[in-house]
Protein backbone atom coordinates (compact mmCIF):
# COMPACT_ATOMS: atom_id res chain seq x y z
CA UNK A 1 0.00 0.00 0.00
CA UNK A 2 1.09 3.36 -1.29
CA UNK A 3 2.19 5.61 1.72
CA UNK A 4 1.05 9.32 1.15
CA UNK A 5 3.39 11.35 2.81
CA UNK A 6 1.19 14.19 5.18
CA UNK A 7 1.85 17.75 4.06
CA UNK A 8 0.60 20.29 5.75
CA UNK A 9 -1.92 22.58 3.20
CA UNK A 10 -0.30 24.90 0.52
CA UNK A 11 0.01 28.55 2.65
CA UNK A 12 -3.24 30.46 1.72
CA UNK A 13 -2.33 33.56 -0.99
CA UNK A 14 -1.92 37.09 0.62
CA UNK A 15 -4.54 39.39 0.07
CA UNK A 16 -2.93 41.00 -2.58
CA UNK A 17 -2.08 38.17 -3.95
CA UNK A 18 -5.95 37.27 -3.89
CA UNK A 19 -7.13 40.96 -5.26
CA UNK A 20 -4.67 40.64 -8.01
CA UNK A 21 -5.20 36.95 -9.00
CA UNK A 22 -9.04 38.87 -9.29
CA UNK A 23 -7.88 41.45 -11.23
CA UNK A 24 -6.28 39.71 -14.13
CA UNK A 25 -8.94 36.91 -14.49
CA UNK A 26 -11.76 39.88 -14.55
CA UNK A 27 -9.43 41.27 -17.49
CA UNK A 28 -8.85 37.77 -19.17
CA UNK A 29 -12.43 37.60 -18.77
CA UNK A 30 -13.03 40.21 -20.70
CA UNK A 31 -10.76 40.14 -23.48
CA UNK A 32 -12.56 37.62 -24.46
CA UNK A 33 -15.26 39.43 -24.97
CA UNK A 34 -14.32 43.06 -26.81
CA UNK A 35 -17.15 44.31 -27.95
CA UNK A 36 -17.76 45.80 -24.48
CA UNK A 37 -14.39 48.21 -25.09
CA UNK A 38 -15.77 48.71 -28.41
CA UNK A 39 -18.59 49.61 -26.95
CA UNK A 40 -17.46 52.34 -24.79
CA UNK A 41 -15.54 53.33 -26.83
CA UNK A 42 -17.91 53.68 -29.71
CA UNK A 43 -20.58 55.34 -27.50
CA UNK A 44 -17.96 57.89 -26.57
CA UNK A 45 -16.76 59.30 -29.79
CA UNK A 46 -20.60 58.72 -31.44
CA UNK A 47 -22.21 61.23 -29.07
CA UNK A 48 -19.20 63.77 -29.75
CA UNK A 49 -19.33 63.13 -33.31
CA UNK A 50 -23.54 64.02 -33.19
CA UNK A 51 -23.67 67.56 -31.35
CA UNK A 52 -21.75 69.47 -33.90
CA UNK A 53 -23.69 67.78 -36.79
CA UNK A 54 -27.18 69.03 -34.38
CA UNK A 55 -25.42 72.14 -33.52
CA UNK A 56 -23.76 73.68 -36.59
CA UNK A 57 -20.21 73.82 -37.17
CA UNK A 58 -19.43 77.13 -36.12
CA UNK A 59 -16.06 76.84 -34.04
CA UNK A 60 -16.36 79.54 -31.72
CA UNK A 61 -19.87 77.67 -30.18
CA UNK A 62 -18.35 74.45 -30.34
CA UNK A 63 -15.21 75.43 -28.68
CA UNK A 64 -17.77 76.87 -25.93
CA UNK A 65 -19.48 73.93 -25.50
CA UNK A 66 -16.84 71.67 -26.18
CA UNK A 67 -16.25 70.43 -22.28
CA UNK A 68 -19.68 70.07 -21.63
CA UNK A 69 -20.51 68.02 -24.30
CA UNK A 70 -17.60 65.50 -23.78
CA UNK A 71 -17.79 65.33 -20.50
CA UNK A 72 -21.33 64.67 -20.39
CA UNK A 73 -20.67 61.64 -23.22
CA UNK A 74 -18.14 60.29 -21.10
CA UNK A 75 -20.40 60.38 -18.28
CA UNK A 76 -23.18 58.08 -20.48
CA UNK A 77 -20.47 56.04 -21.67
CA UNK A 78 -19.32 55.36 -18.19
CA UNK A 79 -22.88 54.82 -16.83
CA UNK A 80 -24.05 52.51 -19.76
CA UNK A 81 -21.37 50.14 -18.69
CA UNK A 82 -21.49 50.09 -15.21
CA UNK A 83 -24.09 47.43 -15.53
CA UNK A 84 -21.49 44.88 -16.55
CA UNK A 85 -20.02 45.25 -13.38
CA UNK A 86 -21.59 42.27 -11.68
CA UNK A 87 -24.15 40.85 -13.71
CA UNK A 88 -21.69 38.26 -15.65
CA UNK A 89 -20.48 36.99 -12.29
CA UNK A 90 -23.80 37.11 -11.01
CA UNK A 91 -25.32 34.88 -13.66
CA UNK A 92 -22.51 31.96 -13.30
CA UNK A 93 -22.78 31.94 -9.90
CA UNK A 94 -18.72 32.86 -8.89
CA UNK A 95 -19.95 35.85 -7.44
CA UNK A 96 -21.65 34.24 -4.67
CA UNK A 97 -18.47 32.40 -4.11
CA UNK A 98 -16.54 35.80 -3.49
CA UNK A 99 -19.47 36.42 -0.86
CA UNK A 100 -17.62 33.53 0.96
CA UNK A 101 -14.29 34.22 0.68
CA UNK A 102 -11.81 34.70 3.01
CA UNK A 103 -10.67 38.32 1.94
CA UNK A 104 -13.02 40.89 2.98
CA UNK A 105 -15.82 41.81 0.47
CA UNK A 106 -14.84 45.69 0.17
CA UNK A 107 -11.26 44.74 -1.22
CA UNK A 108 -12.86 42.30 -3.70
CA UNK A 109 -15.35 44.82 -5.14
CA UNK A 110 -12.68 47.14 -5.39
CA UNK A 111 -10.76 44.71 -7.29
CA UNK A 112 -13.75 44.42 -9.93
CA UNK A 113 -14.14 48.14 -10.01
CA UNK A 114 -10.86 48.68 -10.81
CA UNK A 115 -10.34 45.49 -13.71
CA UNK A 116 -13.96 47.62 -14.95
CA UNK A 117 -12.54 50.84 -14.84
CA UNK A 118 -9.41 49.58 -17.08
CA UNK A 119 -11.61 48.56 -19.94
CA UNK A 120 -14.41 51.52 -19.49
CA UNK A 121 -12.83 54.29 -18.06
CA UNK A 122 -9.69 54.65 -19.10
CA UNK A 123 -10.34 54.30 -22.90
CA UNK A 124 -12.02 57.86 -22.51
CA UNK A 125 -9.57 58.87 -20.85
CA UNK A 126 -6.94 58.13 -23.82
CA UNK A 127 -9.78 58.90 -26.59
CA UNK A 128 -10.36 62.34 -25.11
CA UNK A 129 -7.69 64.50 -26.40
CA UNK A 130 -8.58 63.08 -30.31
CA UNK A 131 -12.51 64.16 -29.40
CA UNK A 132 -11.34 67.34 -28.12
CA UNK A 133 -9.17 68.49 -31.53
CA UNK A 134 -13.22 67.97 -32.79
CA UNK A 135 -14.11 70.96 -30.61
CA UNK A 136 -10.97 73.03 -31.31
CA UNK A 137 -9.99 73.02 -27.45
CA UNK A 138 -6.83 74.64 -26.92
CA UNK A 139 -4.11 72.52 -25.52
CA UNK A 140 -3.84 73.51 -22.27
CA UNK A 141 -7.97 72.64 -21.52
CA UNK A 142 -7.32 69.06 -23.05
CA UNK A 143 -4.98 68.54 -20.68
CA UNK A 144 -6.92 69.35 -18.10
CA UNK A 145 -9.81 67.21 -19.60
CA UNK A 146 -7.47 64.34 -19.85
CA UNK A 147 -7.33 64.39 -15.68
CA UNK A 148 -10.58 65.44 -14.83
CA UNK A 149 -11.87 62.40 -17.00
CA UNK A 150 -8.93 60.09 -15.34
CA UNK A 151 -10.04 61.64 -11.59
CA UNK A 152 -13.52 61.20 -12.57
CA UNK A 153 -14.46 58.30 -14.50
CA UNK A 154 -12.82 56.73 -11.35
CA UNK A 155 -15.57 57.64 -9.21
CA UNK A 156 -18.15 57.18 -11.44
CA UNK A 157 -16.73 53.52 -11.68
CA UNK A 158 -17.14 53.70 -7.58
CA UNK A 159 -20.36 54.96 -7.36
CA UNK A 160 -21.33 53.30 -10.14
CA UNK A 161 -20.79 49.64 -8.59
CA UNK A 162 -23.35 50.69 -5.65
CA UNK A 163 -25.76 51.20 -8.28
CA UNK A 164 -25.01 48.03 -9.93
CA UNK A 165 -24.74 46.24 -6.47
CA UNK A 166 -28.18 47.30 -5.93
CA UNK A 167 -30.13 46.54 -8.83
CA UNK A 168 -28.66 42.97 -9.10
CA UNK A 169 -30.45 40.55 -11.04
CA UNK A 170 -33.52 43.25 -11.28
CA UNK A 171 -36.18 43.77 -14.43
CA UNK A 172 -35.31 46.51 -16.46
CA UNK A 173 -32.06 46.93 -14.12
CA UNK A 174 -29.96 49.26 -16.68
CA UNK A 175 -32.77 51.90 -16.38
CA UNK A 176 -33.21 51.69 -12.80
CA UNK A 177 -29.01 51.85 -12.42
CA UNK A 178 -29.14 54.65 -14.40
CA UNK A 179 -32.10 56.50 -12.45
CA UNK A 180 -30.32 55.78 -9.17
CA UNK A 181 -26.99 56.49 -9.95
CA UNK A 182 -27.61 59.82 -12.19
CA UNK A 183 -28.23 61.70 -8.65
CA UNK A 184 -24.52 60.87 -7.60
CA UNK A 185 -22.90 61.43 -11.14
CA UNK A 186 -23.88 65.31 -11.08
CA UNK A 187 -20.94 66.86 -8.52
CA UNK A 188 -18.63 64.59 -10.26
CA UNK A 189 -19.94 66.25 -13.69
CA UNK A 190 -19.85 69.65 -12.56
CA UNK A 191 -16.51 70.17 -11.59
CA UNK A 192 -15.43 68.19 -14.28
CA UNK A 193 -16.61 69.66 -17.00
CA UNK A 194 -16.58 73.39 -14.94
CA UNK A 195 -12.41 72.86 -14.38
CA UNK A 196 -12.03 72.38 -18.27
CA UNK A 197 -13.93 75.36 -19.08
CA UNK A 198 -12.46 77.32 -15.70
CA UNK A 199 -8.76 76.83 -17.70
CA UNK A 200 -10.30 78.22 -21.24
CA UNK A 201 -11.29 81.29 -19.44
CA UNK A 202 -8.41 81.79 -17.42
CA UNK A 203 -9.65 81.26 -14.21
CA UNK A 204 -7.88 78.55 -13.63
CA UNK A 205 -8.50 74.63 -12.84
CA UNK A 206 -7.24 74.33 -9.45
CA UNK A 207 -9.99 74.56 -7.68
CA UNK A 208 -12.26 72.24 -9.34
CA UNK A 209 -9.57 70.11 -9.93
CA UNK A 210 -9.03 69.95 -6.03
CA UNK A 211 -12.60 69.33 -5.28
CA UNK A 212 -12.78 66.35 -7.89
CA UNK A 213 -10.48 64.75 -5.98
CA UNK A 214 -11.93 65.35 -2.91
CA UNK A 215 -15.15 63.60 -4.04
CA UNK A 216 -12.94 60.74 -5.51
CA UNK A 217 -11.61 60.19 -2.30
CA UNK A 218 -14.59 60.21 -0.34
CA UNK A 219 -15.87 57.62 -3.09
CA UNK A 220 -12.88 55.65 -2.61
CA UNK A 221 -13.50 55.61 1.14
CA UNK A 222 -17.32 54.90 1.14
CA UNK A 223 -18.50 53.11 -2.10
CA UNK A 224 -16.39 49.76 -2.14
CA UNK A 225 -18.26 49.10 1.63
CA UNK A 226 -21.54 50.34 0.19
CA UNK A 227 -21.34 48.03 -2.77
CA UNK A 228 -20.12 45.27 -0.75
CA UNK A 229 -23.14 45.84 1.62
CA UNK A 230 -25.42 46.06 -1.32
CA UNK A 231 -24.11 42.68 -2.77
CA UNK A 232 -25.04 41.31 0.56
CA UNK A 233 -28.63 42.46 0.42
CA UNK A 234 -28.42 41.40 -2.95
CA UNK A 235 -27.53 37.91 -2.82
CA UNK A 236 -28.94 36.80 0.94
CA UNK B 1 -60.42 92.10 3.68
CA UNK B 2 -57.91 92.34 0.85
CA UNK B 3 -60.55 92.24 -1.62
CA UNK B 4 -63.44 94.63 -3.10
CA UNK B 5 -65.57 91.83 -4.41
CA UNK B 6 -65.54 88.42 -5.72
CA UNK B 7 -64.03 88.86 -9.19
CA UNK B 8 -60.68 90.93 -7.72
CA UNK B 9 -60.29 88.08 -5.53
CA UNK B 10 -60.21 85.71 -8.73
CA UNK B 11 -58.42 88.36 -10.53
CA UNK B 12 -55.30 88.60 -8.45
CA UNK B 13 -54.62 91.95 -9.66
CA UNK B 14 -54.22 90.05 -12.86
CA UNK B 15 -52.12 87.14 -11.82
CA UNK B 16 -54.98 85.04 -11.40
CA UNK B 17 -53.60 82.26 -14.23
CA UNK B 18 -50.42 81.82 -12.45
CA UNK B 19 -52.15 81.91 -8.38
CA UNK B 20 -55.00 79.54 -9.24
CA UNK B 21 -52.63 77.74 -11.59
CA UNK B 22 -50.31 76.91 -8.83
CA UNK B 23 -53.21 76.42 -5.92
CA UNK B 24 -55.28 74.54 -8.70
CA UNK B 25 -52.54 71.54 -9.32
CA UNK B 26 -51.78 71.40 -5.65
CA UNK B 27 -55.17 70.81 -5.15
CA UNK B 28 -55.52 68.72 -7.67
CA UNK B 29 -52.34 66.29 -6.61
CA UNK B 30 -53.75 66.39 -3.24
CA UNK B 31 -56.49 64.83 -4.05
CA UNK B 32 -55.24 62.54 -6.55
CA UNK B 33 -52.53 61.47 -3.68
CA UNK B 34 -55.50 60.22 -1.76
CA UNK B 35 -58.10 58.60 -4.12
CA UNK B 36 -54.75 56.68 -5.17
CA UNK B 37 -53.81 55.61 -2.17
CA UNK B 38 -57.73 54.74 -0.87
CA UNK B 39 -57.53 52.83 -4.00
CA UNK B 40 -54.51 50.88 -3.13
CA UNK B 41 -56.18 50.02 0.06
CA UNK B 42 -59.01 48.75 -1.31
CA UNK B 43 -56.96 46.18 -3.60
CA UNK B 44 -54.87 45.02 -0.52
CA UNK B 45 -58.55 44.27 1.21
CA UNK B 46 -59.75 42.53 -1.86
CA UNK B 47 -56.86 40.12 -2.18
CA UNK B 48 -56.56 39.39 1.50
CA UNK B 49 -60.29 38.27 1.47
CA UNK B 50 -59.49 36.27 -1.48
CA UNK B 51 -56.61 34.65 0.04
CA UNK B 52 -59.33 34.20 3.05
CA UNK B 53 -61.58 32.42 0.92
CA UNK B 54 -59.29 30.65 -1.12
CA UNK B 55 -57.36 29.29 2.76
CA UNK B 56 -61.27 28.19 3.72
CA UNK B 57 -62.60 26.59 0.61
CA UNK B 58 -61.54 22.86 0.01
CA UNK C 1 -37.79 55.86 29.18
CA UNK C 2 -37.82 54.44 25.46
CA UNK C 3 -38.42 50.86 26.32
CA UNK C 4 -42.38 51.18 26.20
CA UNK C 5 -41.50 52.49 22.85
CA UNK C 6 -40.56 49.17 21.50
CA UNK C 7 -43.55 47.86 21.50
CA UNK C 8 -44.75 49.68 18.75
CA UNK C 9 -41.88 47.90 16.75
CA UNK C 10 -44.57 44.90 16.80
CA UNK C 11 -46.27 45.53 12.95
CA UNK C 12 -49.87 44.45 14.89
CA UNK C 13 -49.13 46.85 17.46
CA UNK C 14 -48.36 49.61 15.23
CA UNK C 15 -51.31 48.86 12.69
CA UNK C 16 -53.23 49.47 15.54
CA UNK C 17 -51.43 52.80 16.70
CA UNK C 18 -51.15 54.44 12.90
CA UNK C 19 -55.05 53.34 12.82
CA UNK C 20 -56.07 55.87 15.49
CA UNK C 21 -53.47 58.32 14.38
CA UNK C 22 -54.02 59.19 10.92
CA UNK C 23 -57.69 60.84 11.27
CA UNK C 24 -56.58 62.97 13.56
CA UNK C 25 -53.64 63.82 11.58
CA UNK C 26 -56.11 64.84 8.62
CA UNK C 27 -58.41 66.71 10.68
CA UNK C 28 -55.52 68.91 12.21
CA UNK C 29 -54.28 69.05 8.64
CA UNK C 30 -57.64 70.71 6.98
CA UNK C 31 -58.23 73.07 10.20
CA UNK C 32 -54.48 74.16 9.96
CA UNK C 33 -54.80 74.72 6.07
CA UNK C 34 -58.12 76.60 6.20
CA UNK C 35 -56.45 78.90 8.40
CA UNK C 36 -53.28 79.37 6.82
CA UNK C 37 -54.83 79.76 3.35
CA UNK C 38 -57.72 82.35 5.22
CA UNK C 39 -54.90 85.00 6.72
CA UNK C 40 -52.78 84.12 3.15
CA UNK C 41 -55.45 85.22 1.05
CA UNK C 42 -58.11 87.57 3.08
CA UNK C 43 -55.56 88.92 6.11
CA UNK C 44 -52.05 89.69 4.62
CA UNK C 45 -51.57 92.27 2.45
CA UNK C 46 -50.21 92.60 -1.14
CA UNK C 47 -46.63 92.98 -1.42
CA UNK C 48 -45.26 96.37 -2.55
CA UNK C 49 -43.31 94.62 -5.32
CA UNK C 50 -44.60 91.84 -5.95
CA UNK C 51 -48.09 92.77 -6.12
CA UNK C 52 -51.15 89.86 -5.39
CA UNK C 53 -48.61 87.02 -7.25
CA UNK C 54 -46.70 86.73 -4.18
CA UNK C 55 -48.98 84.69 -2.36
CA UNK C 56 -48.16 81.35 -4.31
CA UNK C 57 -45.34 81.46 -1.41
CA UNK C 58 -47.93 80.30 0.67
CA UNK C 59 -47.77 77.13 -0.58
CA UNK C 60 -44.44 76.95 -2.52
CA UNK C 61 -42.31 77.34 0.19
CA UNK C 62 -44.27 74.72 2.99
CA UNK C 63 -44.41 72.20 -0.50
CA UNK C 64 -40.45 72.65 -0.80
CA UNK C 65 -39.74 72.23 2.84
CA UNK C 66 -42.20 69.16 3.04
CA UNK C 67 -39.82 67.67 0.10
CA UNK C 68 -36.75 67.75 2.46
CA UNK C 69 -38.46 67.38 5.71
CA UNK C 70 -39.73 63.76 4.40
CA UNK C 71 -36.64 62.57 2.57
CA UNK C 72 -34.98 63.61 5.69
CA UNK C 73 -37.19 61.03 7.54
CA UNK C 74 -37.36 58.49 5.19
CA UNK C 75 -33.71 58.31 5.53
CA UNK C 76 -34.60 58.41 9.38
CA UNK C 77 -36.69 55.22 9.14
CA UNK C 78 -33.81 53.93 7.00
CA UNK C 79 -30.81 54.03 9.60
CA UNK C 80 -33.67 53.12 12.45
CA UNK C 81 -34.56 49.84 9.93
CA UNK C 82 -30.98 48.81 9.34
CA UNK C 83 -29.74 49.14 12.75
CA UNK C 84 -32.69 47.48 14.76
CA UNK C 85 -33.42 45.04 11.30
CA UNK C 86 -37.23 46.00 12.44
CA UNK C 87 -39.74 45.71 9.74
CA UNK C 88 -41.71 48.54 10.39
CA UNK C 89 -39.20 50.87 9.41
CA UNK C 90 -38.77 49.96 6.09
CA UNK C 91 -42.73 50.14 5.50
CA UNK C 92 -42.57 53.40 6.87
CA UNK C 93 -39.75 54.50 4.80
CA UNK C 94 -41.66 53.40 1.62
CA UNK C 95 -45.52 55.17 2.86
CA UNK C 96 -43.57 58.56 2.97
CA UNK C 97 -42.24 58.47 -0.18
CA UNK C 98 -44.96 59.15 -2.60
CA UNK C 99 -45.67 62.03 -0.35
CA UNK C 100 -42.36 63.88 -0.55
CA UNK C 101 -42.47 63.31 -4.29
CA UNK C 102 -45.58 65.05 -4.51
CA UNK C 103 -44.41 67.67 -2.55
CA UNK C 104 -40.72 67.85 -4.30
CA UNK C 105 -43.06 67.93 -7.84
CA UNK C 106 -45.15 70.70 -6.24
CA UNK C 107 -42.48 72.42 -5.16
CA UNK C 108 -40.68 72.54 -8.70
CA UNK C 109 -44.54 73.61 -10.42
CA UNK C 110 -45.78 76.36 -7.94
CA UNK C 111 -42.03 77.99 -8.30
CA UNK C 112 -42.04 77.95 -11.89
CA UNK C 113 -45.88 79.67 -11.98
CA UNK C 114 -44.11 82.11 -9.84
CA UNK C 115 -41.12 83.01 -11.74
CA UNK C 116 -42.41 83.66 -14.69
CA UNK C 117 -44.70 86.35 -13.79
CA UNK C 118 -42.05 87.59 -11.65
CA UNK C 119 -39.15 87.04 -13.12
CA UNK C 120 -40.07 86.87 -16.89
CA UNK C 121 -38.84 83.02 -16.69
CA UNK C 122 -40.35 79.63 -15.87
CA UNK C 123 -36.89 78.49 -14.65
CA UNK C 124 -33.41 79.37 -13.34
CA UNK C 125 -30.69 77.19 -13.08
CA UNK C 126 -30.01 78.72 -9.48
CA UNK C 127 -28.68 76.23 -6.74
CA UNK C 128 -32.12 75.48 -4.98
CA UNK C 129 -34.50 74.85 -7.96
CA UNK C 130 -31.46 72.63 -9.56
CA UNK C 131 -31.30 70.64 -6.07
CA UNK C 132 -34.76 70.34 -6.06
CA UNK C 133 -35.41 68.77 -9.43
CA UNK C 134 -32.22 65.87 -8.43
CA UNK C 135 -34.04 66.23 -5.29
CA UNK C 136 -37.31 64.80 -7.52
CA UNK C 137 -34.88 62.38 -9.42
CA UNK C 138 -33.66 60.63 -5.75
CA UNK C 139 -36.86 60.08 -4.94
CA UNK C 140 -38.00 58.57 -8.23
CA UNK C 141 -35.01 56.15 -7.82
CA UNK C 142 -36.17 55.00 -4.38
CA UNK C 143 -39.61 54.37 -5.59
CA UNK C 144 -38.57 52.43 -8.52
CA UNK C 145 -35.92 50.56 -7.03
CA UNK C 146 -38.77 49.35 -3.72
CA UNK C 147 -41.31 48.60 -6.74
CA UNK C 148 -39.00 46.66 -8.92
CA UNK C 149 -37.55 44.56 -5.79
CA UNK C 150 -40.26 41.25 -4.83
CA UNK C 151 -38.20 39.70 -1.95
CA UNK C 152 -39.54 41.99 0.98
CA UNK C 153 -36.75 42.27 3.21
CA UNK C 154 -34.39 42.84 0.35
CA UNK C 155 -36.92 45.81 -0.74
CA UNK C 156 -36.55 47.39 2.79
CA UNK C 157 -32.60 46.93 2.75
CA UNK C 158 -31.67 48.15 -0.51
CA UNK C 159 -34.17 50.85 -0.17
CA UNK C 160 -32.80 52.02 2.81
CA UNK C 161 -29.34 51.85 1.39
CA UNK C 162 -30.78 54.08 -1.40
CA UNK C 163 -31.93 56.68 1.08
CA UNK C 164 -28.94 56.87 2.84
CA UNK C 165 -27.11 57.43 0.51
CA UNK C 166 -29.02 59.92 -0.91
CA UNK C 167 -29.11 61.76 1.82
CA UNK C 168 -25.46 62.25 2.48
CA UNK C 169 -25.56 63.13 -1.06
CA UNK C 170 -27.94 66.17 -1.44
CA UNK C 171 -25.84 68.58 0.62
CA UNK C 172 -23.05 67.47 -1.49
CA UNK C 173 -25.01 68.49 -4.62
CA UNK C 174 -26.27 71.47 -3.08
CA UNK C 175 -22.64 72.64 -2.43
CA UNK C 176 -21.61 71.83 -5.95
CA UNK C 177 -24.24 73.65 -7.25
CA UNK C 178 -23.82 76.59 -5.92
CA UNK C 179 -20.44 76.64 -6.64
CA UNK C 180 -21.41 76.18 -9.98
CA UNK C 181 -23.30 79.54 -10.09
CA UNK C 182 -21.18 81.39 -8.47
CA UNK C 183 -18.21 80.78 -10.20
CA UNK C 184 -20.51 81.25 -14.18
CA UNK C 185 -21.67 84.03 -12.87
CA UNK C 186 -24.97 83.37 -14.36
CA UNK C 187 -28.26 84.65 -13.10
CA UNK C 188 -27.80 87.38 -10.23
CA UNK C 189 -31.80 86.44 -10.06
CA UNK C 190 -32.43 84.27 -7.46
CA UNK C 191 -35.78 82.77 -7.59
CA UNK C 192 -35.75 82.32 -3.83
CA UNK C 193 -36.37 86.03 -2.73
CA UNK C 194 -39.28 86.44 -0.66
CA UNK C 195 -40.92 89.69 -0.08
CA UNK C 196 -39.79 91.18 3.17
CA UNK C 197 -42.52 89.13 5.49
CA UNK C 198 -45.08 91.29 6.72
CA UNK C 199 -45.62 89.02 10.54
CA UNK C 200 -49.26 88.08 8.99
CA UNK C 201 -47.61 86.50 6.08
CA UNK C 202 -45.37 84.91 8.34
CA UNK C 203 -47.91 83.01 9.80
CA UNK C 204 -50.01 81.94 7.08
CA UNK C 205 -46.98 80.28 5.78
CA UNK C 206 -46.27 78.47 8.94
CA UNK C 207 -50.16 77.48 9.06
CA UNK C 208 -49.84 75.99 5.68
CA UNK C 209 -46.71 74.65 6.27
CA UNK C 210 -47.52 72.71 9.73
CA UNK C 211 -50.81 71.60 7.79
CA UNK C 212 -48.88 70.09 5.00
CA UNK C 213 -46.67 68.35 7.70
CA UNK C 214 -49.77 67.18 9.06
CA UNK C 215 -51.72 65.79 5.80
CA UNK C 216 -47.81 63.88 5.04
CA UNK C 217 -47.61 61.83 8.65
CA UNK C 218 -51.89 60.92 8.23
CA UNK C 219 -50.80 59.99 4.53
CA UNK C 220 -47.91 58.14 5.41
CA UNK C 221 -49.75 56.65 8.45
CA UNK C 222 -52.62 55.36 6.33
CA UNK C 223 -50.51 53.99 3.77
CA UNK C 224 -47.98 51.79 5.96
CA UNK C 225 -51.49 50.21 6.94
CA UNK C 226 -52.10 48.76 3.52
CA UNK C 227 -48.24 47.97 3.43
CA UNK C 228 -48.01 45.88 7.13
CA UNK C 229 -51.53 43.84 6.25
CA UNK C 230 -49.78 42.93 2.60
CA UNK C 231 -46.28 42.32 4.30
CA UNK C 232 -47.65 40.19 7.30
CA UNK C 233 -50.38 39.04 5.04
CA UNK C 234 -49.76 35.04 6.65
CA UNK C 235 -49.96 35.77 9.89
CA UNK C 236 -52.79 34.95 12.32
CA UNK C 237 -53.92 38.20 13.27
CA UNK C 238 -54.11 39.31 9.40
CA UNK C 239 -55.96 36.35 8.34
CA UNK C 240 -58.57 36.91 11.14
CA UNK C 241 -59.13 40.51 10.37
CA UNK C 242 -59.77 39.63 6.98
CA UNK C 243 -61.87 36.69 7.80
CA UNK C 244 -64.08 39.03 10.12
CA UNK C 245 -64.43 41.87 7.17
CA UNK C 246 -65.20 39.40 4.41
CA UNK C 247 -68.00 37.70 7.03
CA UNK C 248 -69.24 41.46 7.64
CA UNK C 249 -69.53 42.05 3.67
CA UNK C 250 -71.56 38.58 3.29
CA UNK C 251 -73.84 39.91 6.09
CA UNK C 252 -74.84 43.47 3.98
CA UNK C 253 -75.21 41.23 1.00
CA UNK C 254 -76.04 38.09 1.16
CA UNK C 255 -77.07 37.45 -2.26
CA UNK C 256 -73.54 37.36 -3.23
CA UNK C 257 -72.30 34.90 -1.21
CA UNK C 258 -72.10 32.59 -3.76
CA UNK C 259 -68.85 31.99 -3.35
CA UNK C 260 -69.06 29.69 0.31
CA UNK C 261 -68.28 26.47 1.18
Amino acid sequence: MNKVALRSAPPAPSMGQTLWALLTRDLKVAARRQSDLATVVFFFGVVAALFPLAIGPEMGTLRLIGPGILWVAALLAAMLSMGRLFSADYADGSLEQLLLSATPLPFLVAAKIAAHWLLSGLPLVILSPLLALQFDLPGEAMKILMLTLLVGTLSLSLVGAVGAALTLGLRSSELLLSLLVLPLYIPTLVFGAGAVQAEMSGLGAQGHVSLLMAVLMLALFLCPWAAAAALKIALE
Amino acid sequence: MNWANSEAFWAMGGYGLYVWGSFGVVAIGLVAEVLMARRASLQIWRNLRDEVSDNQAP
Amino acid sequence: MVLPWFQYAAPQRFYGLAGRLYPFCFVLAALLGAVGLYMGFFVAPTDAQQGEAYRIIFIHVPASWMSMVIYCAMAFWSALGLGFKTRISGLMAQALAPTGALFCFLSLWTGALWGKPMWGTWWVWDARLTSELILLFLYAGYMALTRAIDDPQRRDQAGALVALVGVINVPIIYFSVKWWNTLHQGSSVSMTQAPSMAHTMLWAMLGVTLACWAYAVGMALYRVRGLILQREHDTGWVQALAQSQAKSLNQENPAESGAGA
